[in-house]
């Protein structure tokens, strides 16, 4: 076991705790920069989409993991920052100026959302934002003259400063990497500091806060401003990387997704953005090759069990079509989400923690380290 | 004009007078107790102090100036800080984290500064958490610093409570009931760090309580409530001899 001796308050400020960490997440960061040599297109694609999706991640983290507003409005953001950039490109403006621009342009419809979130919280402020998600999407597909409505909008290839960066290619997946360190330290740095603090307040104890000084309603804005300015930055490369966007893409599913990554990663440290992507990203590819190949393994375990044939191509016919009914992807992803709320609350990072804890105190772990603690009645006259 | 003065002050929730013109003023320096029976106000009168209600009438004033009228989140900056009866402290995070939010109306950063972490930004980390570690000199916290408060025990988060609202350098300290749920060794240690809340940081203590014991052993002066009146204010002696306040306790 590591024990870190604190003798100055830069050690707590600090975001690498101590030496351990400067070589595992240098190790980390090397992988990532080597990545596109070693792997193959497809895989390389879908290190893409873990990128833009940990990026929403950090976002959802920063609103609903620290600041405790959560939102079903996320693909709405994401649209918003997609469509500023197909708009914004056809006129001719650059990468570098639209890319900022649509952060801006989200984060001010961010702010916009989060002054009906000053007076609701909890199912209301979720069905708040659901409804703001089916507006934007209304807006998207009437809106013809700016986004040509539902028939769709074609997104260039990214020209920065003269250097097309092709969707496919490595370029464009260290400007995702680029842009995910980058959003993860800005919110590594948002939460080491007071604003973090005042959000993670609100979270917690809004009468407290608001007695310790904290203007509830600047920060909820500010909190949601971020967070939709970083999704809104992750939509440009989404729309790129799609090199096609149209309102159906931009779903109430979606939103759920985005959920979801924050779930299963763990909501209460920027880690379980990352985790939450790489599990749903990954899962999707995982659950078609199922699809593809659980009835066909079920026929033959079948006929190998001394089933008749006919008995077995029955079998694999109900199982394919089972496979492929629709709706199953939804079904699965509420069960996933049921199990981690039951089994896991602190996602795949808090279980990572606790592995990790176990290796470090072994042989000493006890069972009960993690059991919930006794919690004690708040008062609700404040409220 | 004295320290702080609260100038017939109601509170009216629909047909209820929860406060009923109360009218009372600290002096600096001093420790200051409202007592009474369940219900007779007393919280609510915390409530009204730092802002979360709005008086039906009356008016309040701190150092002379009016803040009858100045939003709860400004209250902390002016000076006065507040513990909770029921502890509301945040939960998930390090007893550290919430003795910096104490710190949150003293935070000059703007976000720009604090999304890049400038040098500027850093330094007065550090300054915030200079004065966190002289708060957790001064109470005795320093085994719980990275400890989530969710996992410390009750009478800690008592202390906790008390420390955050240090934290912010108040001048004026509302203490709502600090000796609940606490045992006879806690109580005791409770009743020094008042006193010396007083002396040796200087900070006026207004508070709530129902322990006598230790309102006896701290406070200078007392106010006793019932049904949102003034029944009687004195020295603790003068006011438990009073008449009306032993018929409030013990029935008529």
């Amino acid at each position: 076991m590591r024990f870190v001796f604190k003798t100055d308050y830069n050690q707590d400020i600090k975001l690498l705790k101590h030496g351990g960490y400067w070589w595992s997440y240098g190790v980390l960061l090397a992988v990532m920069i080597a990545a596109p040599y070693l792997v193959g297109s497809y895989l390389q694609s879908q290190m893409v989409f873990v990128f833009i999706y940990a990026i929403v991640g950090v976002a959802l983290i920063i609103l609903t993991g620290f600041t405790g507003q959560a939102s079903l409005g996320h693909a709405a953001f994401l649209a918003i920052g997609a469509y500023t950039a197909g708009f914004m490109q056809s006129k001719g403006i650059p990468f570098i100026v639209y890319f900022p621009a649509a952060a801006i342009i989200t984060g001010a419809v961010g702010a916009m959302v989060g002054f009906p979130a000053l007076r609701l919280s909890g199912i209301y402020l979720v069905i708040a934002t659901i409804a703001f998600a089916f507006i934007v999407e209304e807006i998207l597909a009437r809106w013809e003259s700016v986004t040509h409505g539902n028939e769709g909008m074609r997104v260039r290839t990214i020209d920065l400063l003269g250097q097309p960066i092709p969707r496919d290619g490595d370029a464009f997946y260290f400007l995702c990497l680029l842009v995910l360190v980058g959003s993860i330290l800005l919110a590594l740095n948002l939460l080491r500091s007071p604003t973090g603090r005042a959000f993670i307040a609100i979270r917690d104890s809004e009468t407290a806060g608001k007695s310790m000084g904290i203007d509830l309603a600047g920060y909820k804005v500010k909190s949601f401003a971020i967070s939709a300015a970083l999704t809104g930055m992750a939509g440009v490369l989404f729309a790129h990387k799609m090199s096609f966007i149209s309102p159906e893409m931009f779903t109430l599913l979606l939103s759920i997704e985005f959920i979801m990554v924050i779930i299963i990663g763990g909501a209460f440290g920027v880690h379980g953005a990352v985790l939450g992507a790489i599990f749903i990203v990954m899962v999707d590819p995982f659950l078609t090759a199922l699809k593809d190949d659980v009835p066909v393994l079920g026929a033959s375990l079948a006929s190998s069990l001394g089933m008749s044939p006919e008995g077995a191509g029955k079998l694999r016919e109900t199982m394919s079509s089972i496979g492929s009914a629709a709706g199953l992807k939804g079904a699965i992803y509420g069960l996933i989400i049921m199990m981690f709320i039951l089994f896991e609350p602190y996602g795949l990072y808090g279980r990572w923690l606790k592995v990790k804890l176990f290796f470090q105190l072994f042989p000493l772990y006890k069972k009960a380290t993690f059991k919930r603690q006794k919690t004690y009645v708040k008062s609700e006259r404040n409220r | 004009m004295s320290f702080f003065t609260v100038d017939g002050i109601s509170l009216q929730f629909g047909g209820l007078k929860a406060v009923d013109s109360v009218s009372f003023s600290v002096e600096k320096g001093e420790i200051f107790t409202i007592i009474g029976p369940n219900g007779a106000g007393k919280t609510s009168i915390f409530n009204l102090i730092s802002r979360l209600y709005d008086p039906t009438s009356g008016k309040l004033f701190f150092e002379g100036r009016d803040i009858t009228e100045i939003p709860a989140h400004q209250i902390a900056k002016l000076g006065i800080a507040r513990t909770f009866q029921n502890i509301e402290l945040f939960e998930n995070a390090t007893m550290l984290a919430n003795l910096l939010v104490g710190r949150h109306c003293h935070a000059t950063t703007q976000l720009w500064q604090e999304i890049l972490f400038l040098p500027s930004v850093r330094r007065a980390e550090k300054e915030h958490r200079r004065k966190v570690e002289e708060v957790i000199e001064f109470l005795d916290l320093q085994p719980y610093r990275e400890k989530l408060i969710a996992g410390l025990p009750y009478g800690v988060r008592k202390v906790v409570e008390v420390a955050r609202a240090l934290c912010s350098e108040p001048k004026l300290i509302l203490l709502d009931e600090p000796s609940s749920g606490l045992n006879v060794e806690e109580t005791d240690d409770m009743s020094f760090w008042i006193r010396d809340i007083r002396t040796e940081l200087g900070v006026t203590v207004l508070m709530v309580e129902h322990d006598m014991s230790l309102v006896n052993r701290v406070s200078d002066r007392v106010l006793a409530l019932n049904y949102g009146k003034v029944l009687a204010s004195g020295t603790p002696a003068e006011v438990q001899a009073h008449p009306d306040v032993i018929a409030a306790y013990l029935g008529t």
